[in-house]
């Protein structure tokens, strides 16, 4: 079973985590997923146990075909394990819901309803009255820059915009968790700074406990508190590593960059197996 | 308007008076027999006098608006459209649910689908003897004929838009909590308008086709029944510019669909609003 180890030199834990110290919040307990495929099977998640304490900032890493968006996937509702149980806030993840908000790297947006429609949306379900969801959308374009796009439709944004709008739309919900898959892979590098700067400022004035997917390394020590490094096929946990760097993050830093040589070696083992794998066409995926 | 939409304007205009031109010369220099072929000048003389009043005005009996509009063509013209509209509500009225229907639920689409696959290669006209055998004539049998013919393009484009909703914005609609119904409602049907408001501008097409058709047929009025009747008494170019005004009403209709499907897909991708 992987522990928890701490690698990166800098004490500090982050007020977040402090705040919340070890409740537990989303509880992966013994999670299988295996797809049957045309002549086998796929086994995506192998005995995954995994805790994330309120308030943490966990990202899932590991390269295509890891199983990170399919256990996202799992913990999101949309697909449940063939084995073991996954629960946040102690009660058994059945379904999706409006408790643990998704972004997509898609975005998701509906394009025919414009930025404070899509952002309006959530909190029209919940039977909110125009009254109350007027305030509510117009703090949410300010918090996100977007109040002049306001009545834009989603087809007139940039990516990085359109990204915002569905911050936003999660944001709507209060939901408690946040769950991002790869929500910045599509994005120019610059954008993309701005957008992980943006995430930070919200999670630290809201306390979400946000579980991110992501490929990218650099990406993930730049956020998280806890990175989860996957394995390919079948996905298990390789390691669970804290970062204790202080924020804001410097990605110049050597800390930083020793942290990213480490992170590098046990993704790139992973990365190679699932290259030999696809190029014997062994996987369809 | 600018100098290039005159100009495109002239490039488009360049053919048909070309066309035209030739026309009238063949005509003039006795090259064909003005029954076979009436000329330019002879269909849009019999063009005029099939829009204008019959009667000349007479204040005592009539406002001059309705003397204006009480011309022939401008009868048989509302009467057709009120042909397409009548058989393009009540094809689209009932292709629309059931598309929805069938685009939603796997089991009635394996139900209904193959009934539906063998009745839509059937054209409308195919359907004449049995409609006047069911309805007689009049109106009945050109509505019933006309919603056939709007009936099968609303219904494949319906079903093929439910079916092509991007499952994202089902999953996206799901996390934010929305129920079957609302994800119905504000997720599935407007994400399949583009293609149910295309399959209606198909639907409308194929409507007007079909009214000159049934119109042959079954009634005393509309454009369909006055080319026919124009053939009677060899009124060649009454029948010319009858067809000419279908043309153009046909022309205007799909002008118009457009423009309202344009507008109510703003938000689409492919459009610039």
């Amino acid at each position: 079973m992987p522990t928890a180890t701490p690698l990166a030199t800098m004490p500090a834990p982050s007020p977040a985590v402090m705040a919340n110290a070890a409740r537990p919040h989303i509880v992966v307990s013994d999670v299988d997923k295996r797809f049957v495929i045309p002549g086998g099977e796929i086994v995506a998640l192998k005995d995954i146990d995994l805790t994330i304490n309120e308030g943490e900032f966990v990202c899932l890493l590991g390269p295509s075909g890891c199983g990170k968006s399919t256990l996202l996937n799992a913990i999101a509702g949309f697909s449940a394990p063939t084995t073991g149980t996954i629960t946040v806030d102690g009660r058994a993840v059945k379904d999706p819901g409006p408790d643990r908000g998704m972004v997509f790297q898609e975005y998701a947006l509906f394009p025919w309803m414009t930025v404070a429609q899509n952002i309006a949306f959530g909190l029209e379900i919940k039977g909110m009255s125009r009254a109350e969801i007027e305030p509510k959308v117009n703090e949410l374009l300010a918090m996100l820059k977007l109040a002049e796009f306001r009545d834009r439709f989603p087809k007139d944004l940039s990516g990085g915009m359109r990204q915002r709008v569905a911050i936003a739309r999660v944001l709507a919900l209060d939901s408690p968790v946040m769950l991002m898959d790869e929500p910045f892979g599509a994005l120019d590098a610059l954008t993309r700074r701005s957008l992980q700067d943006e995430l930070i400022r919200i999670w630290s004035a809201t306390g979400k406990t946000i579980v991110f997917v992501t490929h990218s390394i650099e990406e993930s020590i730049y956020l998280a508190d806890r990175i989860v490094v996957l394995t390919y096929r079948p996905g298990t946990i390789k390691r669970d590593i804290k970062v204790e760097l202080p924020r804001p993050r410097d990605s110049a830093s050597t800390a930083f960059n020793e942290l990213k040589r480490e992170l590098s070696a046990l993704v790139t083992a992973e990365q190679h197996r699932f290259e030999e794998v696809e190029v014997k066409g062994l996987t369809t995926d | 308007m600018n100098i290039s939409r005159f100009k495109a304007l002239g490039e488009g205009l360049l053919v048909p008076v070309a066309v035209v031109l030739l026309w009238q010369i063949a005509c003039s220099a006795g090259w064909v027999n003005p029954m076979v072929l009436p000329s330019p000048a002879a269909v849009a003389a019999r063009w005029w006098s099939y829009l204008a009043p019959l009667e000349p005005f007479d204040p005592a009996t009539e406002s001059k608006i309705a003397w204006i509009f009480s011309g022939e063509l401008i009868h048989d013209s509302l009467a057709s459209l009120s042909r397409v509209v009548m058989g393009f509500v009540v094809g689209a009225g009932l292709a629309l649910p059931l598309g929805l229907f069938m685009g939603t639920s796997d089991s009635i689409y394996r139900y209904v689908n193959p009934l539906m696959q063998v009745l839509r290669p059937i054209p409308p006209i195919a359907y004449i003897p049995l409609s006047i055998l069911w309805f007689g004539l009049g109106n009945a049998p050109a509505v019933f004929l006309i919603a056939i013919g709007a009936f099968f393009p609303v219904l494949m484009n319906t079903i093929a838009g439910v079916r092509h909703v991007d499952s994202i914005y089902i999953r996206a609609a799901r996390s934010l909590g929305a129920s079957r119904l609302t994800i119905f409602r504000r997720v599935i049907l407007p994400a399949a308008t583009p293609y149910i408001l295309s399959g209606a501008r198909i639907g409308i097409g194929t409507a007007f086709i079909v009214v000159i058709v049934a119109e042959m047929i079954a009634v005393n009025n509309g454009l369909g029944f006055r080319i026919l009747e124009a053939r009677e008494y060899f009124w060649s170019d009454k029948i010319i510019a009858g067809m000419l005004t279908i043309g153009l009403i046909g022309l205007a209709i799909d002008l118009a669909v457009s423009r309202l499907n344009n507008h109510l897909l703003r938000w689409h991708r492919g459009l610039e609003s």
